[in-house]
């Protein structure tokens, strides 16, 4: 049966909607081969039967249309694959923001790695010209109340230098009182937690 | 923001492509030479006009709608008119899930397919009828799990997005403060995470 192989590399995508599996090479290179052997197979056909005209020899075409179908439907599903793995990247940058966790990392292709860091500088770019000094669109998601909030700290990040120079040493589970504008983006990337 | 879901027939959307792989019964009109494979019963070669075999929905699109058909569609039996009589007696009360996962995106490559527009009918009934089931599911916060897996894939999206904005609509009107939380994928990655340091 043709476009097997295709069919198992979406039912992966539609199986993992929100985290990225490790990019399938060997499964793309046996569609790639799939497909290089249709479009040999059809050509040699289409010759048969071009050559065969005037005599009164079965018709390869409708083979040719199935065989065509089927390449098609290769190509779609190789195109999807990629497509939605770069939406789901492009995601990624706005919630883990410009550095990725290295497992995560670790899943993608040489090709991939270089479109994240394109897109991560051109968001950054971006973002640098709104305005006079430019705007963080990553942060202030929510309408802020308070000018400084209580967080806890959930991983030993480490040390972390505030705006005014001051240095503090973030271990697990200790508590701050941090100004929200500085600690917005460690807590969207999971290290602190905002107690309420 | 998860990955987006279309449900209309774009190019790129998982769910169509998904959709169209759902194997429908059809009869082949001409004969195909060299592609016997296609059908295990025989060791033929060539695939017989007459041979009646279930092929996926995007072959069947592609080689029924030309001048010179190759193959003709039959419909599914989900599709045809004893369960749509079930259909139009009672919608809410069937188990959707169980007649295809993609009932709907399927039913309206089908209505093509059928003699007259009863599948589109059908359809739209079945639709608005349990889209007011819907609608009770998601505003309550507590559900019963066994009627939500009852639902198609479409139904399915739609009550996560109604129980989404509920949730949201209820964080609203406390007016508390609104915590600051971790972005949904980050969350989601530790979960996993965890799950996998559990395994070793």
């Amino acid at each position: 049966m043709f476009c097997e192989k295709a069919h198992v590399l979406i039912k992966e995508l539609s199986r993992n909607r929100d985290a990225l599996p490790p990019y399938n090479t060997d499964l793309l290179n046996e569609i790639n081969t799939e497909v290089k052997q249709l479009i040999t197979q059809n050509q040699e056909d289409a010759q048969i039967s071009e050559d065969s005209r005037v005599m009164n020899h079965a018709s390869y075409l409708p083979t040719v249309k199935i065989r065509h179908a089927a390449i098609k439907r290769n190509i779609r599903c190789i195109l999807a694959y990629h497509y939605n793995r770069l939406k789901c990247l492009r995601n990624m940058r706005w919630q883990f923001g410009s550095i990725l966790p290295p497992d995560v990392k670790s899943n993608l292709s040489q090709s991939e790695i270089e479109w994240f860091s394109k897109y991560s500088s051109n968001l950054v770019q971006y973002m640098r010209s709104i305005g006079d000094e430019g705007i963080n669109l990553a942060v202030d998601l929510k309408p802020p109340k308070s000018l400084y909030i209580e967080v806890r700290c959930l991983t030993d990040y480490g040390q972390f230098e505030l705006n005014d120079g001051s240095v503090l040493l973030l271990k697990e589970n200790s508590r701050h009182y941090l100004p929200r504008s500085e600690c917005e983006e460690l807590i969207r990337q999971g290290v602190l937690e905002h107690v309420v | 923001m998860p990955l987006q879901t279309s449900y209309f027939p774009d190019y790129f959307s998982v769910d169509d492509i998904l959709a169209t792989q759902e194997k429908i019964p059809c009869k082949f009109i001409q004969n195909v030479p060299k592609l016997g494979k296609l059908n295990p019963a025989t060791e033929d070669p060539d695939l017989q006009s007459g041979t009646v075999l279930e092929m996926p929905l995007w072959l069947v699109l592609e080689a029924s709608l030309m001048r010179q058909p190759i193959v003709t569609a039959d419909l599914p039996k989900v599709y045809k008119d004893a369960y749509l009589e079930i259909l139009k007696a009672d919608p809410c009360a069937v188990d959707l899930h169980k007649f295809g996962v993609y009932f709907y995106e399927l039913g309206s490559y089908m209505k093509q397919f059928g003699q007259n527009d009863d599948i589109a009918k059908t359809l739209l009934h079945t639709f608005t009828l349990r889209f007011r089931q819907i609608m009770d599911l998601s505003d309550n916060v507590i559900s019963d799990p066994n009627v939500i897996q009852k639902l198609d894939a479409l139904e399915k999206s739609l009550y996560e997005s109604g129980h989404d904005a509920k949730m949201k609509l209820f964080s609203w009107l406390k007016m508390s403060e609104i915590p600051l939380e971790a972005a949904t994928m980050v969350t989601n990655h530790k979960k996993r995470k965890r799950v996998d340091e559990d395994l070793f």
